[in-house]
Order: C-alpha cells, then structure tokens, then sequence
C-alpha cells in the first residue's frame, strides 16, 4: 500500500474506532506493481457524512476534491452480498493521492446522506446516481432526474433494466392537431 | 412556455416580483448556434440581466455506460468516438488507458510514442475549435476561420494514420490498431512549423482586441478554492490556480520518466496557469496549451522508436497482427480466440480507474470487471459534466450576451455532458 494511503487509512480507523473501513485494493492481485494499488475502505450510510467530513478536513487526508461519484448494480456480480454500492473517487490536490469510498446499500428504500454539503460538485452527481440507479440522497437540495425525463419510471443502469425492448416509447402521448 | 408537469423548473431562491416589474423567462436553446449542441437554459432575467438560470441536459443521452456493458474492451472504443467528437483521439487513449489500468498491461515504447504525440495533437485540435468559437460568439469570425483551416491538417493527420478523420477509432487493448505508415512524421512536422504563425495570429487578433477583451474580462469569475469544491480539473481549473495536471501529477505515457525502460527522462513542458479565472483567463490558458504540446511533439517526432506497436499476444489480451492472422495458423486460431463470443478478455475480477489529461479535463473511465469479456460497469467521468455545473452560478449577474462568452469558455460538449 502507498505510504499516503497508509498514513489515511491510520488517522480514519483512530478517529473512528468503531467503523469497521476494511480497506483493500479495488482489484485483487498478485501482479499489481508495489504502490500503485488503488484502495477502497467501505463506510456505512449512518457514518458516511462524519467520515467524509473528516476525509475533507484531516490534515493527513486533505480530500478536497471529489473527483467522481458513481454507482455499481453488484445484482450478478460474483461473491457481492449488497446490491448498490455508492463509490466515491476522492481526490487530494495538495498531498496528490487517491481513495475510493464505497457504501453499500439495499433494496427495497436505498438511501445515503448527500455529500452536496461537503463538495458542491457533488449536486450534479448526486442527480445522476438517482436518476440511472434509482439510489435517493437523503437532503440533497434538488434531487430532479438528469439525463431522462421527469416522467420516466425506470432507472436505466440497474442490472435488471434490459438493453433494449422495454418500449418506453409506445407510452408516448401521441400529439395531434386537435390535441395541442 | 410550457412548463412539464411535475417539474419546478422556476428556481425557488427567487423572491416574488413586485408589481410593475420586467421580470421574464427566456428559453435559451436547445437548437441555438451559440449552445453549439443541445444544450437547454432556462434563464430568469431582468431586463437584460440573468437571475437565475436552470440548465437542462440530457437531450443527447444515449447510454454509452449501458452499451459498456456490453460491448468488450474493443469494441467500446468506438462509442467513445462519440463523447468528446472534438477530440475523439484523446478519448480512445482514456478508454484503453484505463483498460491496461486494469489488465495490468505495460506498453511498448513505440506505441508510447504515437499515443503521446496523437494524444497532443488532439489537444490542439479541442483548444482551437474552443477558442475559435469563444471567439466567433463573440463576433470575431477570422479567428475561427483560421483554427478551422488548421484542424483541417490534423484531420488529414489522423486520416493518414487509421483510414478515419472523425470517428478515429485507433486505440486497441495493448496497442493500436495499426501502426503509423511512413511519411507520417514529416507530415505533422511541417504541420507543427506552420501552428505558431496561426497562433499568432490569433493572438494579434484577440488578445488586445478591446471588444473581446471587455467583454471577456472579469467575465465569469472562477476562484481558487470554488473550482476545486466543484470538482473543476484541466484549463478550467489551471485559469483558476490549480495547479492540476494529470501528465505531471499522476503521469502516464511519455510523460512519465523512464517510459521506455531504458532511463529515458519524461517530455519537458511547463504547465500554463492563470489566476484570473474569468473568460480571457481560460482563452489565454488554453493558447498557452497548444505551444506546450507543440513542443511536446517537437521532443518525440525526430525519436520514435522501433519494434512492435503492439505488446506481445502471449498471454491472450491483444489481436495479433493482421499478418499472423492471415498467414499463420495459431494467429488465426488466437484472433478467433479473442473474438468470439465465449471467449474473449479474461481481465481480473475487481474494479479499476485509469484518467488521462485530455483537453477539456480529468476524462477517467471507472471499470468494475467480473472476469468477463465485456466490463461489468463502464463508468465515464466525463469533464464536461462536472464542469457544466457550475455554469448556474457563474452566470448570475450577468448580461444575457455574457451568457455566450462563458458558455463558449467552459467548451461544454453535449455528446460528452449526457454520454
């Protein structure tokens, strides 16, 4: 592990003693070249705002980007025992080093706090994740979809939305003169 | 103007008009020559003075992360064609950059090469259709035309080197899809002999131009510590500065030292800053751009290496050469190998990102892989959308022609935004 990520991952256990983060690297491998492993430590949504607003604001850690929220449906994946996992990229400008946090949640309400409070780039993801995965962010302040439409029911990136053929678009109201 | 049910598009911070005000809505786009693509504002305005604006996107999406997840690491290169289609060059190498983040790849020297300098020339060809049409919204129309006639040659460029102007397509997992042919270096050597007159004369053209100059100027202001909470990374960012660069601070490519296992040192160039971080700001970083990655390729052009441009199909994650594949039995069976269906990549199971500097910003691809031929989750993080964001808020205050000169600034590209 790099010695940045190290130093990280000591001052979060210490400050929070009684969340279990489980930091491994996100590929498991033998061939992986020494430093260059890219680590996750998994949070738990009731302590995910303290624990980001720590990250933010330790002076080892010093996260003051967020570099990427995204989701995974882990519906099929092998060995997954949660079915959304929330990731966020974080990024440390000025110490230059990376950690990925992940929060697991499940149906049927999946739910994490909004972090829109803590990076302000976070609004637009936020919206995004809900949207395609369907994950609520608890206090976000306009959690509108983004990329479909606000009538649109589904949410496209889960697992079990197929690629095509559902037809959404049969649904359409159909506008005509008369009707306008 | 017809609001959809269901939606609150009026902002809510607004206090109520008072009686006898001008206040209106204006519905800015999605089909308007200055959002360049679909792009859809609904701006709250004052008399010429924007209130609030709500962007609406979403217009283009067509579902690139869906279609990643089924299509393998090659064949996904063609949808990121369609991102950033100002620089689809840059996206192909962020693609399978990524792509050897997770199989553990490590390039060959010659491929290193040709990426490098294809990556730079894509930045050049992004920066000048930017500041070309930052400037055509705002009336200055020769200042494209010149950018214009030099993209023009890179599109030849790219043509001569994978049969595509647009639609390139070049990159394949370990490799390329061909190498470069010959000729093809006095090719961009001239062309980078002839970038700096253009430069030039873009310069003489804009820099104390006082119409572009005022209307520019303290125009859209991004501060320091704003651009880093709203997630802002590449010439955005660095007019703001931060001081970011992923070729420096997290190198990859030529960028890196010792790239080419035997101690060569890594392309010398100085990162452009700004600390303006208004419009003109954000034009004068990216001018500074193109020079740096004209002299990036002035390093490479005279140095390319030898040897293979892909790494070795030993252990089953790249095509053999088209050669092999017609006139060698195992390089038939190793193609039918890793193209069919049943086969294919067996990359680890786990997840990956890999970013690349490309010119609009940080474009990473997050993998998670469940040992499949295709990526169990084909996450962008597209510049372009984190960037938008803040375009609310830059624009508040503002004339309603401002609205173009930032828009113009920030080179939001739909196809990349919605994805």
């Amino acid at each position: 592990m790099h010695e940045a990520t190290e130093k990280v991952i000591s001052a979060m256990s210490k400050a929070f003693s009684d969340v279990d983060f489980a930091p491994s690297p996100l590929v498991d491998r033998g061939d992986a070249p020494a430093g260059a492993e890219q680590i996750y430590v998994r949070v738990p949504a009731e302590r995910l705002l303290d624990v980001m607003r720590f990250l933010r604001n330790d002076a080892a850690c010093a996260f003051e980007q967020l570099c990427d929220l995204t989701c995974v449906d882990y519906l099929d994946f092998p060995k997954a025992r949660d079915r959304y996992g929330v990731t966020y990229s974080l990024l440390s400008l000025s110490r230059n080093h990376r950690i990925w946090v992940k929060c697991f949640v499940n149906d049927p309400n999946p739910e994490v706090p909004s972090v829109t409070g803590i990076w302000a780039g976070a609004e637009w993801l936020e919206r995004e994740v809900w949207d395609l995965f369907g994950v609520r962010f608890a206090d976000h302040p306009d959690l509108r979809r983004i990329v479909t439409w606000e009538e649109f029911e589904a949410h496209p990136l889960r697992k079990d939305y197929p690629l095509r053929g559902r037809g959404e678009r049969e649904n359409y109201k159909v506008l005509t003169r008369e009707s306008r | 103007m017809a609001v959809e049910p269901g939606v609150d598009i009026r902002p809510t911070t607004l206090a109520p008009e008072e009686p006898g005000g001008d206040r209106w809505t204006l519905n800015f786009g999605p089909q308007h020559p200055a959002t360049h693509t679909t792009l859809r504002l609904v701006l709250e305005l004052d008399g010429e003075r924007v209130l609030s604006c709500v962007p609406h996107i979403g217009y283009l999406h067509s579902g690139f992360e869906k279609l990643g997840e089924h299509l393998d690491y090659n064949q996904y290169v063609v949808v990121t064609d369609r991102m950033n289609y100002i620089s689809p060059m840059a996206n192909n190498i962020a693609w399978h950059h990524a792509a050897e983040v997770l199989f553990n790849i490590e390039l060959t020297p010659r491929c290193k090469v040709i990426r490098t300098i294809i990556a730079e020339l894509a930045r050049i060809q992004d920066h000048l259709l930017c500041v070309g049409t930052a400037a055509l919204d705002l009336g200055a129309f020769t200042a494209f035309l010149y950018g214009f006639a030099e993209r023009e040659e890179i599109y030849d460029i790219f043509e001569d080197i994978c049969g595509a102007r647009f639609t390139t397509s070049y990159t394949r997992v370990g490799g390329l899809m061909q190498d470069m042919p010959d000729g093809w270096p006095e090719k961009i050597k001239k062309f980078c002999k002839k970038v700096p007159s253009t430069l030039d004369d873009m310069v003489s053209l804009l820099n104390r131009n006082r119409i572009f100059v005022e209307r520019t100027k303290g125009v859209g202001h991004i501060g320091h510590d704003d651009a880093i909470n709203w997630g802002l990374t590449g010439p955005l960012a660095r007019a703001s500065g931060v001081r970011r660069d992923l070729r420096k601070d997290e190198p990859y490519l030529c960028y890196k030292d010792n790239w080419d296992g035997q101690g060569s040192s890594a392309v010398q160039f100085k990162v452009p800053m700004a600390s303006g971080g208004d419009v003109y700001s954000r034009y004068l970083v990216r001018l500074e751009e193109m020079r740096q990655s004209l002299a990036i390729i002035d390093q490479l052009i005279d140095n390319i290496p030898s040897g293979p441009v892909n790494v070795l199909p030993n252990d089953k994650k790249t095509l053999p050469s088209k050669d092999e594949v017609y006139f060698s039995i195992e390089g038939l069976i190793h193609h039918f190998e890793q193209v069919m269906t049943n086969r294919g990549f067996t990359p680890p199971i786990g997840e990956a990102y890999g970013a690349t500097e490309t010119a609009n910003g940080e474009l990473g691809f997050y993998f998670a892989s469940d040992g499949g031929r295709c990526a169990y989750r084909a996450r962008c993080r597209p510049p372009s959308f984190i960037n938008y964001q803040c375009f609310p808020k830059l624009v508040e205050g503002h004339q309603l022609s401002d609205v173009v000169a930032i828009l113009g600034s920030l080179n939001v590209i739909a196809a990349e935004l919605d994805r």
